[in-house]
This record gives structure tokens, sequence and C-alpha cells, in this order.
């Protein structure tokens, strides 16, 4: 039988029709698509995509599974190493991960690990499932601080091992980045919902509405007789760019922007959280997080949407297929490009004029690619002299965040880093005896993916500190 | 969910509510606020913490009905639940080492500065308050507040009760007859804040503020709360979610932050104008 060079292409909305709808982009495989797709595999010994996955889900065996069509089989494979799989194979980046590594990758495309992994989550999440056994308790107690991927991640695997865990979350929903971050049309939140309530059927405990740092502080949480802590309190404070106009009307964060969206439900017809939807939009970064907030505000109803980054299209740090889906959805990408300031309106005859103070324009410079960095990475160069200006009604930077101080300043003995990451071993473990860390509170802001290693090295090493 | 367990109508548009809430009871401290929302699918809201009762293991807020959120809360009887209540957050008011405090409350900020003017006068400083209202059926608080001082001004804009005039003319007085506070603390409209850190300006007495702008999570991971500080000619960030809400007065751009509170009001009244309605419609059912 001869190999099928090329990944069967997942089937997705029109662009067109997307870009004006909060349904998911990218509709999954059916049954036949999948085996097909699985047959790709060669099943080779050494099993490099595993290395590739930061959770070594055993690969090639789930896939062979597909291709006997034993579908359940499958999903046990998977979980017995992931915890989120209908997540996962939507939002890792198996480009740079196991897809990576794959062996028919060489010559021809390599096999569509993601898209097989969220075909057999999808499949098994939507035939009715016999109760999940609870393991049998161990006698030992986890807090979790953070319901982001890292957290679910640990809490999952202290759960399946007999651990009494509760997680901490401080917003009212659970989830995290997954549920105020991601938006609805990469990641629906029904999807998130399935596997929390799965991890909910294990025993995990979950309390939302809970501050650590300040509702309790990690003393408090030993004190309570929780024997480990993990703290996956996820990315935290938006940065800004230090340019005049920051703080106009009309300028968000990109947290901002997508949890106005995403969490609170702005997007709705008629919502109780507001947020600018309409004319042009100018999107500043050029990783995931900007690419979800362009296509956020097409979705919103902007009729221009820009995303300015002030390197070129190769430097630019998103998944591919995000890049490809926001231009086919019309995003129109301003490179080598970086604003240097914000305009307002200002009309000084009327200082009660409502427009006042409203973000009306973006000054912007061109810049060109010089000499590589310390990473790298070729650092680009203001031309002098080339200052633009472009006409927006709303910014959305989206240049990263810093880390939250709140339980760093409120836990005597965390040691944190010159950026303010939490400092952990190799094993998660932080200056803190029982103390683990793991996710975008150590490495700032990374990967669902990473996070979710993290936050399974963690758990492995807290059952190794428990002797288990 | 988080019981009502008190509900009390200081006058026509502000109302007390104790809420359940043990933990936050135990640790919220003068200063700090809570967020909650009032159903499910609501907008979180950020409210100060009026005061605590950690063996009741209760909160109290007191608000005033300005948009569609407080209507629908001020519909609560004592008894029902609201779906969310998240905090303490902020920083505390930083009372310690002030010798003479001068507090100065505006409307219903005054539910926000009686409880930092209780702690300043359980920290053994000597407390003047200065409290401001429209009018006088507008009063709220005013023998809590003189309980908890040793000078007290009430001022009502319209005469009818009190002193006639603003907040800031009894400070100015006080100010220009040599009275020193090592610190005036000031709550309320951002406007009157801004007023009262002018007429301090000229005595450089210290003047913190409570900023109340925009908030989303309170955590410090929106940065829709942000406010510019002017410090030795650089203008920096800070969030008052995380930072705040207490700044120092001088710093604060005022405009900036006035502005920025500004920047739904369309939104808001057509949300208050749709809210009465389904009330209304409610009613008439």
């Amino acid at each position: 039988m001869s190999i099928i060079p090329k990944k069967h292409e997942m089937p997705t909305q029109s662009p067109v029709l997307r870009s004006r709808n909060f349904q998911e982009v990218a509709l999954g495989y059916d049954e036949e698509t999948a085996v097909s797709e699985a047959e790709r595999c060669l099943n080779c010994k050494n099993q490099p995509c595993v290395s590739g996955c930061p959770v070594h889900i055993s690969i090639p065996d789930f896939i062979s599974q597909i291709k006997t069509r034993n579908y359940e089989e499958a999903y046990k494979i998977i979980t017995k190493s992931s915890s989120l799989p209908a997540v996962c194979g939507r939002v890792c980046p198996q480009e740079s991960q196991c897809e990576s590594k794959c062996t028919l990758g060489v010559k021809f495309e390599p096999v569509a690990i993601g898209r097989l992994e969220r075909y057999v989550a999808d499949r098994h999440n939507a035939s009715p499932q016999a109760a999940v056994e609870k393991p049998a308790p161990n006698g030992h107690k986890v807090a979790v601080i953070g319901s982001g991927p890292s957290g679910l991640t640990c809490a999952g695997d202290l759960a399946k091992n007999g651990f009494d865990v509760t997680v901490y979350e401080a917003l009212h929903t659970a989830g995290g980045v997954l549920v105020y971050g991601i938006p609805e049309f990469r990641l629906p939140k029904t999807i998130v919902a399935k596997e929390i309530e799965t991890l909910k059927a294990l025993g995990v405990k979950i309390e939302t509405n809970i501050i650590i740092g300040r509702t309790l502080t990690v003393d408090e949480l030993f004190e309570m007789g929780f024997e480990a802590v993990f703290i996956g309190s996820g990315a935290g404070l938006p940065m800004f760019m230090g340019i005049p106009g920051e703080s106009f009307k009309g300028v968000y964060s990109a947290n901002e922007y997508l949890t106005r969206s995403n969490l609170m439900k702005a997007y709705l017809d008629d919502p109780v959280t507001p947020i600018m939807k309409h004319g042009k939009v100018a999107v500043v970064g050029g990783g995931n997080v900007a690419m979800d907030a362009a296509r956020t505000a097409l979705r919103l109803g902007a009729e221009k949407v820009y995303i300015v980054y002030r390197r070129s299209m190769e430097e630019l740090p998103a998944r591919k297929e995000e890049v490809e889906h926001a231009m086919e959805e019309g995003v129109e990408f301003r490179l080598l490009t970086n604003p240097v300031e914000l305009i307002g309106f200002h009309n000084p005859d009327v200082p009660r004029d409502e427009r006042n103070g409203f973000v009306t324009g973006m000054r912007c410079i061109k810049m060109e690619l010089g000499e590589p960095d310390e990473k790298g990475r070729r650092k680009p160069v203001p031309i002098a002299g080339s200052e633009f200006e472009i006409a927006v009604d709303t910014v959305v930077i989206a240049i990263g965040t810093s880390p939250n101080p709140l339980i760093k300043s409120t836990t005597e003995g965390l040691e944190v880093n010159r950026r303010g990451g939490i400092i952990v071993t190799e094993d998660g473990l932080t200056s803190r005896a029982n103390v683990y860390a793991g996710g975008d509170a150590v490495t700032g802001a990374a990967t669902v993916i990473s996070a979710m290693g993290a936050g399974k090295t963690a758990a492995k090493a807290i059952m190794q500190q428990f002797g288990l | 969910m988080y019981r009502i367990v008190n509900r009390k109508e200081l006058n026509r548009t502000v109302t007390m509510l104790e809420i359940e809430a043990p933990l936050a009871a135990r640790k919220a401290k003068a200063g700090q606020f809570i967020i909650l929302r009032v159903d499910e699918d609501g907008e979180r809201v950020p409210f100060t913490v009026y005061q605590t009762d950690p063996e009741r293991g209760t909160v109290s807020i007191i608000f005033q009905v300005l948009g569609a959120t407080t209507k629908k809360l001020n519909q609560k009887r004592t008894g029902e639940y609201i779906s969310d209540f998240a905090g303490p957050l902020g920083i505390a008011t930083n009372t310690a080492g002030k010798k003479r405090v001068c507090i100065i409350g505006g409307g219903v900020g005054c539910a926000i500065a009686l409880p930092i003017a209780r702690a300043f006068k359980a920290n053994g400083s000597h407390v003047t308050s200065i409290i401001g209202f429209r009018s006088r059926d507008l009063i709220i608080l005013k023998e809590e507040f003189r309980a908890c001082s040793d000078e007290i001004h009430i001022m009502t804009d319209d005469g009818s009760y009190g002193e006639h005039g603003n907040v800031c003319m009894p400070l100015v007085k006080m100010l220009g007859a040599g009275e020193q506070f090592d610190e005036i603390m000031t709550v309320g409209p951002m406007m009157m804040m801004k007023f009262v850190v002018e007429a301090a300006r000229p005595y450089k007495t210290p003047v913190t503020v409570s900023m109340n702008p925009i908030m989303i999570d309170g955590t410090g991971m929106c940065g829709g709360c942000r406010v510019t500080l002017n410090r030795n000619g650089e203008r920096i960030t800070k969030f008052a979610c995380v930072d705040g809400p207490d700044f120092n007065g001088y710093e604060i751009d005022f405009d900036e932050a006035i502005s920025r509170n500004r920047m739904y009001v369309d939104f808001e009244r057509r949300a208050y104008e749709n809210t009465c309605n389904l009330l209304r419609k409610r009613e008439d059912e």
C-alpha cells in the first residue's frame, strides 16, 4: 500500500462564514477520515513522536487502536498521560512538538496526530459513558492553586492516584486561560466544562472565588491540613508598551479584551459586560494571543482588523495554522511596524464632548531587521523618518504578561527569578518545602501543553514524596 | 452561592447588604474591596468592604443604585442569594504611625471612608472627618462617623443639613489656620478627590486617594483598572486592583482616570434602562 503523502485536511467553516460567528472553526474528522489518517502512521519502533510530547502520550499505540476502530481503547491510552485530550487535540502546537518528530514527516507530511487525538476525545465525549471509577483514597490531601491547564493536569493525575485534591480558582468559573483567554471558535467552552466534569467525577473538588494570597494564603492551606501545594496561578499582569496614549479609552490589554469577550460573554447580542465592537481594530503583537484577539475582533463586527508586529512574517511567534486562519478571514498584517504613540480625540472647545479621550490613531514607525540577538532572532531596528499613522477605533496590546505578585508577596520563602517567575527544580519543587509550581507562573507566558507537562511533572514528584 | 443575611436601605438610593462569606470576613480590612456577581452570567462588579463580622462570617457592602447591576442587586432581599462573592482584594489602607488624620468622604464614598476612619481611630490617631452629601435626605452613616471622629464636619451642597458647601471648604479653612495633618485620606467621586488634592497642595499635606476605576477580574490579570502616576517626571502605569486601590493623590492623573471611567456611559445607560424595563415587566406579570 502506498503512503498518502499529505495529512487529511481538517474540514473547516468557510472563512467568510466563520469570520462573523463564534462557532468552532475546525469541524473535526469523520470516522473514515480518522481511520485513513491513522493508517498513515508507520508505527515505528523508536516512537520519536512520544519524545516530542510534553506529557509523553503513547502516540503510536493510540493511533493503532484507531486503525482497528477501538476508539475507547485509544481514549484510555491518551488519558493515561493527558487529563485534557479534547483541549490538547485543539490547541497544542503539534507542528513544533509530536508532529515535528514524526518519521513520516522526513519525506512527507507528518501524521496529523493532533487531529486524531481530537477525534478520539470528541468521540468519547459524545458517547454515553460509564460512571468514572473513583480510585481508592490514599489519605493524602493536596491543594492546587489555579484551575488552568497546569492545575487541572496536576489535580487529575493526583486524583487518579487516590489523592484528596482541592483546586482553588480566583474567578467565578474554572478553566483559567482555557475559559478567559482562548476564544470559543478555537476551543468551545462546553469542551472545557466537560473535561472539568470528568475531573470532578474523579473526586477533584473545585472551589471558585478564592484568591490565594488574599482570601487564603499558602501557609493557611498547610494549616488546613493540606500536605502539599501546587501553584499553577498563570501568567498574571499584562504588559503595556510604555508609549504615550496607552490609557486612552478603547485601548485594551489582550487579557482584558479576551476576558470581556470569552469569560464575560461580551460577544452575545445583549451582553452585561461591554466591549468596543466596531470600526478599525489594531492588535499589537504576533503571538497566539494576538491572533486570538484579532480574530475575535472580526467576529465582534470590526470593519477592519490589523496585526501590528515589529518583526517579519518569519519571526511571527504564533502557530502557522492560526496565522493562516487569520489571513483567510481577512486580518491585515502590518509587519515590520512598531507603534510609537497612540493618538486620542481631543476637542479643546467642548470639554464635555463624549468623544474626548477615545483613541483615534496609532503612530507607527517602519522597522528593518538587524543583527541577530542572543536568541538568534534578528533584532528589529527603526527606520529613521519612516513614521506614519493608522486610523483606529480600538487598540489591543498583546505583547505578553509579567507574573502576578499576589502569591509571592504573601508566601515567605518563595523565591522568584528576576522576571518574577517562581523558581523551581526539575521536579517542579519551589524553594519552599512541599510547595510545587508550574505553568506560566514559572515560565512566563507559554503554551497550554507545556503548562500541562509541568503539572504532570509536579504530580509525579508529589507522588514520589509520599512514596507512591 | 452566597446568602444575604441582612438588608437595610440607608436612603432612597443607597442600600447596605450583609452577605455570608466566612473566608473573606476573616481577612478583609479597611480599604479593601470584594468582587461580586449578582447572578449567573452577571457582570463582575467591585464594591469596597464596609464592615466585617468574622464571628458571623459576614461581609457588608454599601452601594448606590447607579446602573443595571446595582439595580438588580437592590432587588435582592434578606435570605436570598447572589451567585459569586470573591475577596478581599487590593491592599488595605495603611493606618500605621499617623497621629492626626483627616478623612474626607463624599456621597456613597462615605461607606468606604467610615471603616478607614474607624481603623485610624483604633490605631490611636486623632480623626477629623469631613463628609459631604448633595442634600439632607442623602446623608448616610452620620452617627457612625460621629462615634469614631474627634472632630466632624457634615456638609451639604444645598445647605439642607449641617454646613452649607463642599468638603474642601472646611479643609481649606483648617489648613489655612495652621492645622497639621499627617495625612488626608479621601474617598468619593473622582472629581471631589481631585479637588481635595488641589486644596491640600499649597500645604504639602500628604493625600491618599482611594481609586475606583472600572474593573473586571480584580486580581491583576486584565489591566482594565490601570491608572497613571506622575512620579519624578515619569509616567508610571499601576493597576488599582493589585497595587491599590489607595494611591498618592499628588501622583494620580485624575483627568485620565475620570475620562477612562466614562468609557462605557452609553452602554451603561442602555443596560440600566433595559433592566428597569425588565423589572417593570416582571412586576406587571
